[in-house]
């Protein structure tokens, strides 16, 4: 074996190898994570809705009632009083419902919240759409301020037939930090 | 050397053998659903298998290490290959995999299986204890309440002897009508946990953010208990869980007793609380939600837990005292508990803080106080 | 014949430099297997005593020892040291020191390099272990590192686990790299790939496995660094990203690494039990399939690890199918082993006892794997003592006794002297009945419900958990005499000769005992 020759191969195999380890790292980060975020869109995984959704289709199924069931919690230390104002409503498919949630900034300094929905049981979250939601926005409020925010939203006509009871799950989180330092 | 392995082998069987028949000490529970009764025949259905692999695999090479030694003259044979009992092992195991595959899937869709709730309970995990939420179509009637470790301090720094149900032991449980579908609807306000029932066969992470869905129908009515089982942190062996399966007369009966619970706590917070009252109960809520880190003497665990007695909050301005409990100090590991205790049990427990352990302020926080406090707010 | 290319060849060649330099600067590939398995050696008795203090203070139910914030750093530190730096270290030093020898190259294929990857891990390591002496104390969110526990609510230590494990990482792509090219580029003429010993085979099959997974490690704490130091949000739901897909991430790196812990070690016993058993391994070539389908398999399983974080139907059951799959290769392979005894003429020296109890105890470690697989009934195994006891067996009486019965069957080899067997039986006597009883008990612990990762239980838990504190300290101490087996073997021992084992096959053992300094430097010809 000539010590050139075997120099030379050792540098297409060091390539090669380095080029498979460095296509991994890349692939996590372009690839595995958005591969994770479209399979959560098509499947509905961990139940996270769409944005604002634009309607096309205004007909209303009115033989059936779907109950939709409110859940609004804090994470962590967030101190603000959170709550829906109706913890449930029944609705046909088709129908647009408008709902409050009900947050009231308790501290005594301004805080910036981010509410998190989940749908569950999540194979339904694409049959959920949302035409207003205060989700869809950052919430700043002073010292004290408290606001109903306001959730629009419609059940998709083609829900599927066993399903007649959702559950909306918000959760707030405190992102004063992140949104001073934007 | 053969016969050591072989009484070693055969020790091991009688131990494996003994677990089969043995009760929930050594096995996995049968339960008191369905489902969990399902699980319990998968289990040892697959472990019934294993065994008898086990024994077959083992019986032959235990066999060879006794008949085919060197020094009882054996000669070795030559062979090293051969086709077809190389295709036998691929398929026949595959042939066992597919009997082990066909009661798993079914025992899946079971547990996949859909139909309307009797009944919703939002269960939410913290660090480190269980929020359960009754949902109601009525917000009046919604009632929400946390469920914490009771289990002594001195029993577990074993100053005290250990009762029982040392570590899973509630102060308020859930509680379930029996034969009804009950649906859960789990989450997490920090970090994961995972709320699990052996006796229900019901384990489903609490993922913050994420709403996970899971149902249970209990056949027999009765106590069972669980433990978080995801990693949570410092107190993650602290945060059991108790299930009390009752009647469905006596769940409705203790439904409406929650309920006026409730609406008696509202007026609570406008009645005159003696100092004595708040004192008693201030005792009571420091325990289960102070002391874990404050210690019951209040002496803390400096750096990270500060001492409370003689500190310059519990002996300052009451008003900072209220701020401190009910929006948590950044930065650190103390909490907001203003989502938490009702005003009465704030009251309280400030009212015990700043009398307790020498220190004698003398000061009485009324609920009205706290009431006011966050109206100010 | 080959010695006599060694001796014609040795006098142009100088050996070992003197003094700590040699070990410093050294791109021997002895000298570097040398170093990593002391490194590894060293780090397993760091992990142990960590595991210790764990057992110690679930001898008895209640809190004695220590608390339950220190607790857990035990378990995220024990974890962490043993995967990373016993198990992977070890097998990376056997293989530097025969791979070459096996494929009869002169050393591995890019020695500086070779060098380099070694002298990073104590570096990495040392900053790991420095973290216990940080404010805050040292990572506490368990091996597994699931975010947001070990992002939004780490100590501050998380930093410096998150270079360390950069390091490592590299540490390991560059090892792996080193092994591939070697295998490529340097077998001796007639090496062909279907001759080359199985070891050769399993190395080659997870070196492909690190340079995939290393690099996916490396991204998921990259990640986690940008989302505590530079507010992206991967992980954080606050922000749009989701903790689950932190463990896919991490499990999608999580599985293969299980296999790279235990491939090398099918090829160790591969070797062993044909040497003892006197007979040629049954099935070579589907030895090297099953080796290969595992691999490929691994990378589709990872979901198993998170049945309960709440999947759709179909996704269970994908996971489920494809991961009972895996039982039919791994069953060729113990099958293979068990044929390759029957008929043989079979002898029982340190190194083969620790080969059959591996066959035995990774056996029923595969049992509890395959119990596990089944999705219904993980939802009661899944997070409980079950899961600690299944893969404690597949990686102590698994990946740890072959690394065991490595040493013992190579020692001669290495030092050029025979290990005291009487005092090696002694061992493995010990180290069979400690992982037992440390072990199998924790099975039922499991079963009857107590999840992993806690420091107090309760009282139904006692007695198991007192049997498998006992065990623990009884294997935890027996490795002392492994300790002492090996030093008594180097300064003491009987002089070995060329080939010790009248079974063993393979180049390693054409050549001297203790191998010379500089090997196969003219190619030996392989029929």
């Amino acid at each position: 074996m000539n010590e050139q020759q075997t120099q030379v191969s050792h540098l297409g195999v060091v390539w090669k190898s380095l080029a498979v380890a460095f296509g991994m790292l890349v692939f996590v980060f372009v690839g595995l994570v958005p591969l994770y975020n479209l399979i959560c869109d098509w499947t509905g995984l961990t139940g996270r809705t769409a944005g604002k959704y634009e309607v096309t289709d205004t007909s209303i199924v009115e033989d059936r009632i779907i109950k939709v069931q409110f859940l609004a919690n804090n994470n962590g230390d967030m101190p603000w009083v959170f709550k829906p104002l109706e913890t449930s409503v029944e609705v046909h498919p088709g129908e647009a419902k408008t709902v409050y949630f009900h947050a009231k900034n308790n501290t005594s300094i301004e805080m910036v919240a981010q509410a998190v929905p989940s749908v569950s049981p999540f194979q339904i979250t694409e049959y959920f759409h949302k035409t207003e939601c205060f989700c869809f926005e950052q919430q700043p409020l002073q010292a004290g301020e408290s606001v109903d925010m306001g959730l629009q939203f419609i059940v998709d006509q083609d829900i599927p037939e066993e399903v007649n009871l959702i559950t909306l799950s918000y959760t707030l989180f405190d992102i004063t930090q992140v949104a001073k330092a934007n | 050397m053969g016969r050591s392995f072989q009484w070693m082998m055969a020790g091991m069987l009688v131990v494996l053998a003994t677990s089969a028949g043995a009760d929930w000490e050594m096995n996995m529970t049968k339960g008191v659903t369905d489902i969990s009764q399902t699980v319990y025949s998968l289990h040892m259905i697959i472990f019934g298998i294993c065994v008898v692999i086990g024994v077959v695999v083992f019986g032959v090479m235990i066999y060879s290490m006794i008949a085919h030694r060197k020094s009882q003259g054996a000669v070795a044979a030559n062979f090293h290959e051969s086709t077809w009992v190389e295709v036998l092992w691929t398929l026949i195991p595959f042939a066992i995999l597919v009997g082990m595959a066909i009661p798993a899937t079914g025992a899946l869709k079971q547990i996949y299986s859909k139909g309307d709730p009797d009944l919703t309970v939002e269960i939410v995990g913290y660090q480190w204890k269980w929020r359960y939420r009754y949902l109601s179509d009525d917000p009046s009637t919604e009632i929400s309440f946390f469920s914490n470790l009771t289990t002594p301090p001195e029993e577990i720094s074993n100053e005290a002897p250990k009762n029982t149900n040392y570590l899973l032991e509630v102060d308020e449980p859930m509680v379930l009508p029996v034969n009804k579908r009950v649906r859960f609807v789990i989450t997490a306000a920090d970090v994961i946990h995972a709320w699990w029932v052996p006796e229900l066969a019901v384990k489903k992470d609490a993922v913050p953010g994420i709403i996970n869905e899971a149902w249970t129908k209990v056949n027999v009515p009765g106590i069972y208990r669980g433990q978080c089982a995801e990693l949570c942190g410092k107190d993650h062996g602290f945060m059991p869980i108790v299930v009390d399966v009752r009647e469905q007369d006596e769940f409705d009966s203790w439904l409406v007793a929650k309920q006026d619970e409730a609406k008696k706590l509202a007026e609570l917070t406008s009645k005159d609380w003696t100092m004595a009252e708040l004192m008693e109960r201030g005792e009571q809520v420091y325990g289960t939600f102070c002391s874990a880190c404050h210690q019951a003497d209040g002496s803390g665990v400096p750096p990270a837990f500060p001492p409370l007695k003689a500190s310059p909050i519990a002996l300052g301005e009451i008003n900072k005292h209220i701020e401190v409990v009910v929006k948590g100090v950044n930065g650190t590991s103390m909490q907001a508990f203003g989502s938490q205790l009702s005003e009465v049990d704030m009251a309280a427990v400030i009212t015990y803080e700043r009398n307790a352990w020498g220190n004698n302020t003398g000061d009485l926080v009324s609920p009205m106080d706290i009431v006011n406090y966050n109206a100010e707010q | 014949m080959t010695t006599a290319i060694q001796n014609h060849s040795s006098h142009d060649h100088h050996g070992p430099a003197k003094g700590i330099g040699r070990w410093l600067y050294t791109t021997n590939h002895k000298d570097i297997g040398t170093m990593y398995l002391w490194f590894s050696f060293s780090m397993f008795l760091l992990g142990g005593a960590f595991a210790l203090v764990i057992r110690a203070e679930l001898f008895q139910p209640g809190l004695q020892l220590v608390e339950p914030e220190f607790f857990n750093q035990m378990t995220t530190m024990h974890g962490l040291i043993m995967v990373f730096g016993a198990v992977m270290p070890a097998f990376v030093g056997l293989a530097n020191w025969m791979i070459p020898m096996m494929i009869g190259a002169p050393d591995m294929a890019l020695p500086r390099m070779n060098n380099l990857s070694f002298w990073i891990l104590p570096f990495a390591f040392a900053m790991l272990a420095s973290t216990l002496f940080m404010e805050g104390g040292a990572p506490n969110f368990g091996w597994t590192f699931y975010a947001p526990l070990s992002t939004t609510y780490a100590p501050p230590s998380v930093t410096f686990f998150i270079f360390a494990v950069h390091i490592m990482g590299a540490s390991s792509i560059m090892g792996a790299i080193n092994i591939i090219a070697t295998i490529f580029n340097m077998r001796a003429p007639g090496m062909t790939y279907m001759k080359m010993p199985l070891f050769v085979w399993t190395w080659l099959i997870t070196a492909y496995l690190l340079i995939a997974v290393m690099p996916v490690l490396a991204g998921v704490v990259t990640m986690m660094l940008m989302d505590i130091h530079f507010g992206t949000s991967f992980f954080n739901a606050a922000g749009g990203g989701s903790p689950v897909l932190f463990q896919h991430v991490f499990w999608f790196f999580g599985h293969p690494e299980v296999y790279i812990m235990i491939l090398p070690a099918f090829g160790i016993v591969s070797a062993i039990i044909p040497a003892f058993s006197r007979k040629k391994l049954f099935g070579y070539v589907s030895m090297v399939y099953a080796t290969g389908s595992i691999a490929i398999l691994s990378f589709i399983v990872w979901a198993h690890h998170m049945f309960t974080v709440g999947m759709p139907y179909a996704a269970e059951v994908f996971f489920m199918y494809s991961t009972m799959l895996i039982a039919v290769p791994t069953g060729v392979k113990v099958f293979n082993w068990v044929a390759t005894m029957f008929r043989g003429s079979i002898s029982f020296e340190t190194p083969m006892l620790f080969s059959i109890a591996f066959v035995i105890l990774f056996t029923i470690g595969g049992f509890s794997g395959l119990m596990l697989a089944i999705a219904p009934a993980d939802f009661q195994y899944h997070d409980t003592y079950f899961v600690v006891a299944h893969f404690h067996y597949v990686l102590v009486p698994g990946a740890v006794f072959s690394i065991m019965a490595s040493v013992y069957y190579w020692l001669p080899k290495w030092t050029g002297h025979m290990y005291d067997e009487t005092l090696g039986k002694t061992h493995f006597w010990l180290s069979f009945v400690g992982v037992n009883v440390t072990f199998f008990p924790q099975h039922f612990i499991g079963l009857a419900g107590m999840p992993r990762r806690i420091p107090d239980y309760a009282l139904q838990f006692a007695d198991f958990n007192m049997i498998s504190s006992i065990g623990a300290f009884l294997f935890g101490f027996s490795q002392l005499l492994f300790l002492l087996i090996v030093v008594k073997c180097v300064i003491a021992g009987k002089k070995a000769p060329a080939k010790p084992w009248d079974g063993a096959e393979g180049l390693e053992w054409t050549v001297d005992s203790p191998a010379p300094y500089h090997t196969f430097e003219k190619p030996p010809k392989v029929e």
